[in-house]
């Protein structure tokens, strides 16, 4: 049997993550993004190539959403409402509640501002929402009779998971976008030891070492601070989930402790909606916010409100939260068009912004001016701050993960070609495991092996008593931030006494190991014992050849004998 | 495998109790406590009357833990599954044992409320320390004594000692909060269907089993049992997630642990009819069965599924707390406050979701309070929790809106919650609470033994008015619970939640379970009658009988890994259409699976054969040797014996090879030419 993974999306690049694989005749998709940098037909993964005929549903077994970004859920709805998929559909309880919100901002974006043909609906997006099971962490799924899937926590976004799928013998995991570094909100991914054929990650930093989280954040606040001091207006566009609420808590908290008195606005009512849904899912937050809610839930902001339009050309200083994210149109826009002009004002920038949007023109040299099209212009006199703090995870972190896992292959996607060619090298150099960094619509085998199933007598169980089983320590060094699952706890137990029977393999029956007592007893035949004798008949020396020497009499100790 | 039922337990507040023996491993199911037991100790009176009157012991309470459970040596006990916030109680008593080295299984959630409740217990109890001063002589009370107890009116004394004065030793002076912590820390919390494995060796998984937020039912994986371990269940509920069934449904055994049925049996006939005329017994649709109406036959898996539809128990359990708001109304209106010590979570939750819109559509302004060192925790817990809850909760998430109505009443003010209230503070010497405290009004409050908790206090202050309402569990004798208090003016309205499966639902649920053994409680035998076939055996179990489960498969399940695939050298055995091969190697065990692996040792790979049967043709055997450059002559037995014969081998070197059926012997000096004529044997004789 071999596993089959066709890329779709996000290979060798970042955007539309869609990966079809195919185990043991089960066919699952990973993911189902859109590219945000493509208007056209390159905008959605090509899903043509999982069926010439559409029959998606006999297609494919079922889709996993990893996470509610739209590189990894926006092509869902058109793929189900549209191109008719009415299979199962799996993701985690945040994704479920928060991918609407993405889909529907994403949709008004389209639609209304930018006057574009809808792709899909509001109800589409409803309609597909309803189609969706959801996922609890490390709950173990039956989706039919031989495919098992589960979940593990994966950092980067609120609900964002890695999935764990096994069929018979083989498994995989494919691990959506991850981090392994907390955050202010999130814990960092976490995943037990398991035994994996294919391990299929994400390479957004496939060559970066990050430095240390604090100082980055350290020079955001100063920034921030600074610019407020003067009397200056902070723009901060964002998506209304995930980086919104990271930054919240560092500005709540920094408020908080220097006690500064200058309003934080949300700008649309989705932000503060969002805060709802966080406040609800706090068992999917980091450990530190888990353990306080209850006295006082993180979300409950003390120093953030919402932001009325009227506000905008009020005097003062600022902080204020406006969608989109990359300036590409929207409320942000607005804000921006209103507080470019003043050097006393502040607009910060996503780590990544999209070719085309204003944040990528502001990102690309120092712009004084800014056309918006060929009647409107922009003066922008504002200072720019660049946020480099991302939720994803750094090479080492990958090579960690890699190495932990020790899968017997790894496919790379989610990156940048030249970088993953660089970690594909490290990969298969320093850890000695197959691997892959496949283009798009490109088709990887992975060859796999299987164990077969065999019956034991209980005489043969016996020959290797419970009491000499000793639990295998895991011999891998421990990872420092103990992202991973507790590597203390083994669920291998070794029997270190070689034992030995006879395996009879019969055309009808399940081949079974015996004893060789129980052995002669299914034949019904005597023993016939042979012996030495290395002298003349005469002399009395033997030496006798045993054939029972290895199967022993059973232990004194009943463990087996007991029938459990 | 083996199974002892050490408690059949007492309703939902104390769920039954076993040891099961599987796999050379003692699991403990359950370890819970016995809190209707409380009521023979008298609550904290200001008056120091009342208490007198009641024969009620005044001292400090100790806690009846499962009897049976202290023969067991905790050092042996390997883990401890827990499938409700109640079945954990007892655990810090256990924990705290420096022998005890097991493992504590439980979910996520049922941690976490048990956990609030024992915290909330050990606070209670520290307004009895503070009354008594710390229990500081060494030994047992004053009340355990014999003198003592004999003076104890029987139905007391038998709640202390049991029938045969076998229970006396299960008392326990409390633990304390630090004992809890520890405890704690040893629990292992799983989310539903999360893949545990104890020792390499057991699979455990939890399932909903619908009776509480986090209650589960487990299935125990061992090599050669699947076990499902059923406690009580609810198919359809308000508030939890429904009752999984369909994950249990494959497993070769059932153990059926929901005794609920037999605790609403056991009450009915004593009706608790009160002391007063204001009692309103609400006993009308107690879960119990008719005999007659048990099908015995049921035409397909669809018929099976409707049976089991939980649609209208849990619209009766709705009518019940409509019911229950509706009395609840009407005392207010009379101007009479309404007294809550229900110490069910799911109740609660839903009451005041009731109440509130009750309140709101008859226009009435009465604050609702709940007081409990744990309602602040508790009521955030439960917002935060949907991967816990029913279908129609989750879908608020999805929706944007609070899981629980509870959210919004604390937004407006009209919940407030009181950590503490007890002699000391009672309505307004703290400021705080004379400001907000206003009757009437609605409290929640512990504890439903009402002998600990504020509910005490306000018994006290409201139990002569015949406006008030006092709202109480089925399942404590609320004659007996009531003894401190008289007189009893207040109304006191005692309802049965569902508490378990009910037992017309018993039969189709095993149907469609399809167990091969099931493993019964006696004593709902005769109520529930099972088939006994030949696809499903039952065996009964009884109190305190260790009850001997007989294997089910013969063989054991191994997986041969490829590596000792390939090493393997078949032999074909064309007579009996069968190939064999010798194996060696090393036997894992992982996650509940045994495999057999190549032996990092170097292996002996000749084909050397060391096992021979049935016996060797004389003239095959010469021929063999002269294969092999060995001459010699056949020499029968003199008395003509079959089978009996030797070989006088004359080059190249004198030897003989003497024969009997069962026996060979080969005489030679030189080691070569005995393996040569060794191997010569071999190829002619049956062996591996
Ligand atoms: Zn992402």
């Amino acid at each position: 049997m071999a596993i089959e993974c066709l890329v779709l999306g996000a290979g060798q690049e970042v955007g539309k993550s869609c990966v079809v694989v195919s185990i043991g005749g089960k066919r699952i998709m990973f993911d189902c993004g859109m590219h945000m940098g493509y208007l056209d037909h390159r905008r959605y993964p090509d899903f043509s190539l999982i069926s010439e005929t559409g029959d998606f549903n006999s297609a494919l077994t079922c889709i996993i959403i990893t996470h509610f970004h739209l590189d990894h859920v926006g092509a869902l709805p058109y793929f189900t409402e549209v191109r008719g998929y009415q299979g199962p559909i799996f993701m985690t309880y945040p994704t479920k509640a928060m991918a609407p919100l993405m889909l529907e901002d994403y949709r008004k974006v389209m639609v209304e501002r930018r006057g574009e043909e809808e792709q899909f609906s509001h109800d589409h997006i409803v309609d597909c929402m309803k189609k969706v099971t959801t996922l609890d962490l490390k709950q173990t799924v039956q989706v039919d009779k031989d495919l098992q899937i589960r979940a593990y926590y994966a950092g980067h976004v609120l609900g964002a998971a890695m999935i764990y799928a096994k069929v018979g013998d083989t498994a995989m995991v494919y691990t959506g976008d991850y981090n392994m570094t907390p955050d202010r909100h999130l814990g960092a991914a976490q995943i037990d030891r398991l035994q994996l054929d294919l391990l299929i990650t994400e390479s957004t930093y496939a060559t970066t070492i990050r430095d240390s989280k604090y100082a980055r954040e350290r020079e955001f606040l100063k920034a921030v601070h600074k610019c407020i001091s003067g009397g200056g207006k902070v723009l901060i566009p964002t998506f209304a989930l995930g980086r919104a609420q990271e930054l919240c808590i560092l500005l709540d908290d920094y408020w908080e402790r220097m006690n500064l008195k200058i309003p934080i606005y949300f700008s649309a009512g989705l932000t503060i909606q969002a805060n709802k849904y966080y406040k609800m899912l706090i068992g999917w937050t980091s450990q530190k916010i888990k353990d306080t809610y209850a006295i006082r839930n993180t979300f409950d902001f003390k120093h953030v409100c919402p932001f009325d339009r009227s506000l905008i050309n009020a005097s003062g200083p600022c902080v204020l939260f406006a969608t989109p994210g990359m300036i590409s149109g929207g409320f942000s826009l607005e804000v921006f068009k209103q507080w470019a002009p003043s050097e006393k004002n502040l607009v910060t920038l996503p780590g990544y912004c999209v070719a085309g949007t204003i944040g990528h023109k502001l990102m690309s040299g120092k712009p004084t001016r800014i056309d918006i099209d060929k009647d409107t212009h922009i003066d922008v006199r504002c200072q720019i701050h660049q946020l480099s703090f991302s939720p994803h995870t750094d090479a080492k972190g990958i090579m960690d993960l890699v190495e932990f896992l020790s899968p017997k292959h790894v496919i790379l996607v989610h990156g940048e070609k030249p970088k993953m060619a660089t970690l594909k090298g490290r990969i298969q150099s320093e850890l000695g495991i197959q691997c892959n960094d496949p283009a798009n619509n490109e088709t990887v085998l992975i060859p796999t092996t299987q164990n077969v199933k065999i019956n034991a007598t209980k005489m043969f169980m016996r020959s290797c008593s419970h009491a000499d089983f000793h639990s295998v320590k895991n011999s891998l060094p421990c990872l420092s931030d103990s992202s991973f699952g507790d590597s203390e706890a083994s669920n291998l137990v070794r029997n270190e006494k070689v034992v030995e029977g006879i395996l009879v393999m019969e055309k009808t029956k399940t081949a079974k190991i015996v004893c060789e007592d129980e052995f002669l007893q299914t034949l019904h035949v005597e023993e016939h014992k042979v012996q030495f004798e290395y002298s003349c008949p005469a002399e009395k020396c033997r030496e006798q050849v045993s054939c029972q020497s290895n199967s022993g009499p059973p232990p004194s100790d009943g463990n087996f004998s007991e029938t459990c | 495998m083996k199974l002892t039922c050490l408690s059949q337990g007492g309703g939902y507040h104390f769920p039954p109790c076993y040891m099961l023996e599987l796999c050379g491993f003692r699991l403990l199911l359950e370890c819970p406590l016995d809190l209707s037991a409380l009521t023979v100790f008298a609550p904290i009176s200001a008056t120091d009357n009342d208490a007198n009157a009641s024969g009620l012991i005044k001292a400090q309470p100790w806690y009846k833990t499962v009897a049976a459970l202290h023969l067991w040596d905790p050092s042996l006990i390997g883990a401890i599954l827990v499938s409700t916030p109640a079945g954990m109680l007892g655990l810090p008593f256990l924990a705290r044992n420096p022998k005890f080295s097991g493992k504590i299984y439980a979910t996520e959630a049922t941690a976490r409320i048990g956990r609030l409740m024992m915290e909330e217990l050990v606070a209670m109890h520290a307004e009895f320390v503070q009354f008594y001063g710390p229990d500081e002589r060494p030994g047992l009370p004053e009340w355990m004594k014999w003198e003592e107890l004999e003076k104890l009116p029987p139905a007391l004394r038998e709640v202390v000692m049991g029938e045969d004065g076998e229970e006396l030793g299960s008392w326990m002076p409390l633990y304390s909060a630090s004992d809890i912590k520890e405890c704690m820390q040893k629990v292992q919390s799983v989310k539903y269907a999360e893949e545990v494995c104890y020792n390499g060796t057991i699979i455990l998984k939890a399932f909903s089993s619908g009776l509480e937020i986090g209650s589960c039912n487990w299935t125990v994986n061992g090599p050669r049992r699947n076990i499902t371990y059923l406690s009580s269940s609810i198919f359809e509920s308000s508030h939890a997630m429904d009752f999984d069934y369909h994950s249990l449904q494959g497993n070769d055994l059932i153990l059926f642990s929901d005794l609920s049925s037999l605790n609403s049996m056991a009450k009915k006939g004593n009706d608790f009819n009160g002391n007063n005329n204001h009692s309103e017994p609400m006993h009308k649709d107690a879960p119990l069965c008719d005999v007659s109406a048990i099908r015995t036959d049921y035409d397909n898996e669809d018929e099976i599924l409707r049976c089991l539809g939980g649609i209208d128990e849990n619209l009766e359990e709705i009518d019940k707390i409509s019911f229950v708001c509706s009395c609840i109304l009407d005392s207010l209106q009379m101007g009479g406050s309404a007294l809550i010590p229900v110490g069910r979570l799911g109740v609660v939750l839903l009451l005041l979701e009731q109440l509130s819109r009750l309140l709101e559509s008859s226009h009435l302004k009465v604050p609702i309070f709940m007081i409990s060192t744990a309602a602040e925790e508790m009521l955030a817990f439960t917002n935060a929790v949907p991967e816990w809850l029913c279908k129609q909760r989750q879908q608020k998430l999805f929706s944007g809106e609070a899981l629980f109505g509870h959210v919004e009443l604390m937004d407006e003010k009209k919940l407030l919650l009181f950590p503490i209230l007890n002699s000391s503070n009672l309505f307004g010497t703290k400021t705080l609470h004379r400001m907000m405290w206003q009757e009437p009004c609605i409290v929640f409050s512990p504890h439903w033994s009402l002998r600990l908790g504020p509910v005490v206090h306000l018994l006290r202050r409201w139990h002569a008015d015949p406006r008030c309402v006092l709202v109480v569990e089925e399942g404590a004798d609320a004659e007996v619970a009531l003894l401190p208090f008289k007189m009893v003016a207040m109304k006191v309205l005692q309802c049965s939640f569902l508490s378990g499966i009910r037992m017309q639902k018993v039969r189709p649920l095993l149907e469609m379970l399809q167990p091969k053994l099931v493993l019964f409680p006696e004593d709902l035998r005769l109520q529930c009658p099972l088939k006994d076939d030949s696809s499903c055996s039952i065996l009964y179990y009884l109190k305190n009988v260790m009850l001997h489960v007989p294997g089910l498969r013969s063989d054991f399940e191994v997986c041969l890994a490829t590596d000792l695939a390939f090493q393997l050298k078949p032999r074909k055995l064309t007579e009996r259409n069968m190939a064999i091969a010798r194996l060696k190697g090393q036997l894992l065990l992982n996650n509940g699976k045994y495999l057999l692996v190549a032996s990092k040792e170097l292996l002996d790979l000749s084909n050397k054969q060391l096992l021979h049967w049935g016996s060797a043709d004389p003239v095959r055997l010469l021929m063999a040797l002269q294969e092999r450059g060995i001459i010699g002559s056949i020499h029968w037995d003199k008395n003509g014996t079959d089978g009996v014969f030797s070989i006088q081998i004359t080059k190249p070197e004198e030897a003989m090879i003497e024969t009997s059926g069962t026996k060979t012997v080969i005489y030679c000096r030189d080691k070569t030419m005995a393996a040569l004529i060794y191997e010569a044997f071999s190829s002619v004789c049956g062996g591996i």
